[in-house]
């Protein structure tokens, strides 16, 4: 007050509220700009999860039907029995029909060009055909036979005619006669069936899930029934018996660590040990099993003992109170209370075991695999293995059936988490 | 024996074993006065019984699984003829495999040396014998537990405790596997890896320049020089994991952020769902995508700004990879941001600061280290990632920085010279190996470090 520069530098000096002010329409930009980046961030992921789903749909759905071609067979008794009915020439009767159907086609290519439209797989429907009704032969019947992958693609809309004959597999004249069955009303699109009940093929057209969904079920039985017990047990252990020691510390770290060590380790793990040290055989759904049970041991472990914290101390103390040992407090009462808790940990292992497909590469379920599957020890593939071998496949054909398989495997992926939701919410106590 | 029916007999003969303990655990109760006078309950002497049926079967069979085939192949060996016998040992074991393949049924293609066909009869007839052997062992061991433990039941045994402590040994080798599984890791990877080295110098396949493990088969053959410099693999690794931390990170952090801080109930309760769906999509399915969707839009769109793009671009892999990372890391920040206290926040609001200020200046901050090592547990995941690599990046070593050339990573190169023929003598086939060892060292170190830093970071505010 003595000194008057003093007050003359009060009265100068902006008020600190109007430097408050003068500042806050900036700080509130940034703070919008802010929440703008956070949405944006999650919107993007967003944006992206449908775009990849949606890509997916888009390109898979159209291998849930197939291109059937409607052709007259002649069983003709001459010509089966011949041969012993198991060694018939069906593919015969099937190129014979097609003859008959374009007697224009006569010269050599020309007739190779026409017999490509039908797949080589439909011999074996013929003679299954005749297998099942042996009162047919003799006749003529009319016969809807799954047409090749490269007709299919272009009555899907997948190729365009208008392009020029060298850039797609068809030729003129094999448009043509397309055009006439078209008009014939002899093709037509109906439910692949194929697809769900064939095992693998080099043909699109034949080429079938139900063989890698096998091995993929087998798989996943060895893997639960390896790591399900052996989860809840160190679980069991770890969370309640364990004294606090050197051992105990290790087998913490060692979990801990091996949550986050890459698959493709396991893989490595699984050709040294069990493939070249014990001998078990390679791509056997066991040894897929036993690689990705170790691999899913420890979440295992680690969702057990979550559920084994969640029970309150009160009840182990109540049944401690009234006389029971401590196992038999452990396996009457906290168990069976962090059983929900466990078993959707447990679910959610399984589904990751059902996506991997990096280890299996290792021990050799990326062979390719015609016959499903008949036993834990077979060679088998993995649907997704398979989604990565069909991935790899040039034709064209193959790009649906693989987002095809990809929608089985995201639908029981689906399945496996709303189950455990589902538990999670019937199950789960608020203590 | 197979397997199968080993322990289906074992199975039922616990469970008889467990019946008749029951019984006799009754039957001696009787006479003293009651299930009372016994020292435990009736079933701890059932299970006792039935665990005494099931272990020494159990012993007896896993014994004989390792030992069976080592006795069986002395003896066939010792039986064989003088100028088969004296083989060295490589050429032994393929004289046994063809035995074996004899009995199997699989024909060889020239008729079966006499000699042979002695020696597969010589080897068929010691498997009946063992068959045979095992499942009277099998039986004698399990009789004899019973019958033993059967005899030892009285009101003093002491029967829950020695259940118990059956129980606990049992819980605590469950517990100790994955210490074992670390162990078998290790040795499995470092021994083929040693091999590896004893061929290939460190100093070439740490520092070396050129990676081409494609061997000559004949010496004149063009293009396979063998060529063991890992640089250029390791540095597409890092490049690919570079781009998928620059779009997981930031995309991660900002979701995780706004989902725990600004977003409703409502939004919450959709987004973080979904959020974990994209965690749950099967690596395969990202590869697809990535090779079909993303790689052609990006060679679309280099060619637009007149860029030239390989059709396996790094950038292709790196952005799917970074996309898959997201919700791995968003889930790990939200975690640690839910850690910092309340008062932290309430503080800095106090204090006149905005929201996006208390998260930036105070937030952030404070939860550093746990971002951090949730960051660097992304970046452990980015390396081991093996799928859409796989599927998405190429094949060829280019030493390049350039993310829209191809590029090959440690673990493409590992699959691709494991799936097909192995040969285990070979630099090649080791040297997946010796690319798994880095792998999992380099993993290893990034899991402990992170692990260690989220782990002290949660001590500080508990």
């Amino acid at each position: 007050m003595s000194d008057p520069r003093s007050s003359q530098d009060q009265s100068n000096r902006p008020r600190t509220i109007d430097l408050v002010n003068a500042g806050l329409a900036r700080r509130y930009r940034a703070e919008r700009r802010f929440r703008l980046y956070g949405l944006s961030a999650i919107s993007a992921s967003l944006l992206v999860l449908a775009l990849l789903l949606g890509s997916i749909v888009a390109s898979g759905y159209s291998a849930f039907q197939q291109t059937f071609i409607r052709l007259d067979i002649v069983l003709d008794a001459d010509q089966l029995r011949t041969n012993n009915l198991r060694q018939a020439n069906y593919q015969g009767l099937v190129k014979q029909s097609l003859s008959t159907l374009f007697p224009a086609a006569v010269g050599r290519s020309e007739k190779r060009e026409l017999y490509a439209l039908v797949s080589s797989g439909a011999g074996f429907q013929i003679r299954d055909l005749v297998f099942a009704s042996p009162e047919l032969i003799g006749k003529s019947v009319p016969v809807w036979v799954p047409a090749d992958d490269d007709v299919d693609m272009l009555v899907k809309g997948h190729l365009k005619v208008d392009e020029k004959a060298e850039s797609h597999r068809l030729t003129t004249a094999q448009l043509g006669w397309i055009e006439q069955l078209r008009d014939q009303g002899r093709l037509s699109k109906q439910f692949n069936s194929a697809f769900f009940t064939n095992g693998d093929s080099r043909e699109p057209e034949t080429a079938g899930i139900r063989g890698a969904f096998t091995g993929s079920l087998f798989t996943v039985v060895v893997t639960l029934l390896l790591s399900f017990p052996v989860g809840v047990a160190a679980a069991v252990y770890l969370e309640e018996f364990a004294p606090r020691n050197r051992w105990t510390d290790l087998i913490e770290v060692n979990i801990n660590n091996l949550a986050a060590v890459p698959s493709i380790v396991y893989g490595l793990l699984g050709l040294a040990v069990f493939l070249n040290f014990f001998g078990l055989p390679r791509s056997a759904p066991l040894v897929g099993g036993l690689v990705l049970a170790l691999m899913t041991l420890p979440t295992l472990i680690i969702a057990g003992r979550a559920a084994l914290q969640s029970v309150p101390p009160s009840i182990r103390e109540a049944a401690l109170g009234v006389g029971a040992s401590k196992m038999q407090t452990v396996l009457h009462h906290v168990l069976p209370l962090a059983l929900p808790g466990i078993l959707t940990g447990a679910i959610i292992g399984m589904a990751r075991a059902l996506g991997e497909s990096a280890p299996l590469l290792m021990i050799g379920m990326v062979a390719f695999i015609v016959d499903v599957p008949g036993g834990f020890n077979d060679p088998a593939t993995v649907l997704p293995v398979q989604i990565y071998l069909w991935a790899d496949s040039p034709e064209r054909a193959f790009v649906e059936r693989t987002s095809a398989a990809i929608l089985v495997l995201l639908a029981f992926l689906i399945m496996m988490n709303g189950a455990a939701v589902l538990l999670r919410k019937k199950f789960e106590r608020r203590w | 024996m197979t397997t199968s029916t080993f322990f289906l007999a074992i199975l039922v003969l616990s469970a008889a074993a467990y019946t008749l303990g029951l019984k006799r655990a009754m039957a001696v109760a009787k006479p003293a006065g009651g299930l009372s006078r016994l020292h435990s309950r009736p079933a701890h002497y059932a299970t006792l019984t039935a665990l005494w049926c099931a272990l020494p079967a159990l012993a007896v069979f896993s014994l004989w699984l390792a030992l069976e085939p080592v006795v069986v192949k002395a003896l066939v060996v010792a039986d064989l003829p003088e100028e088969l016998s004296r083989l060295s040992t490589g050429r032994l074991n393929l004289v046994y495999n063809d035995i074996k393949n004899l009995v199997a049924g699989n024909f060889l293609g020239t008729a079966a040396d006499p000699a042979l066909a002695a020696a597969a009869a010589h080897y068929r007839q010691l498997k009946t014998i063992s068959q045979a052997a095992l499942a009277v062992l099998v039986l004698t061991g399990a009789l004899a537990g019973t019958v033993v433990v059967h005899r030892k039941i009285k009101p003093t045994l002491r029967a829950r405790n020695q259940v118990e402590t059956i129980f606990r040994v049992i819980l605590f080798l469950c517990s100790s596997i994955a210490v074992f599984t670390t162990v078998a890791i290790v040795l499995s990877v470092l021994f083929e890896a040693i091999r590896f080295f004893q061929s290939v110098s460190p100093g070439e396949f740490f520092f070396g320049l050129k990676w081409s493990p494609q061997l000559a088969i004949r010496a004149d053959q063009v293009g396979s020089s063998g060529a063991f410099g890992a640089i250029p693999v390791f540095l597409g690794t890092v490049l690919i994991s570079a781009i998928a931390m620059t779009v997981a990170a930031p995309t991660g952090l900002l979701a995780a952020i706004y989902l725990s801080e600004y977003a409703g109930p409502r939004l919450r309760a959709v987004a973080k769902p979904l959020m974990e769906i994209l965690a749950g999509i099967p690596t395969v399915v990202y590869g697809f995508f990535a090779a079909l969707t993303v790689a052609p839009l990006i060679r679309s769109g280099g060619s637009l700004l007149g860029l030239e793009a390989s059709s396996e671009s790094a950038l292709a892999a790196g952005l799917v990879m970074g996309i898959m990372i997201i919700p791995f890391v968003s889930s790990l920040s939200d975690d640690v941001l839910n850690a910092v206290p309340q008062s932290l926040r309430d503080g800095s609001y106090g204090l006149g600061a905005t929201q996006s200020e208390t998260i930036r200046q105070v937030l952030i901050p404070a939860a550093l280290p746990g971002i951090v090592g949730g960051l660097l547990l992304g970046v452990s995941r980015a390396i081991g990632e093996t799928m859409i690599v796989v599927m998405a990046a190429g094949l060829a070593a280019n030493l390049t920085v350039n993310p829209l050339q191809a590029v090959t990573t440690v673990t493409v190169q590992i699959v691709t010279l494991l799936v097909g023929d192995q040969e285990f003598d070979s630099p090649k086939t080791l040297a997946a190996f010796a690319l798994g060892l880095v792998l999992f060292v380099a993993t290893l170190i990034l899991n402990i470090i992170a692990l260690y830093i989220v782990r002290k970071y949660r001590e500080q505010y508990e």
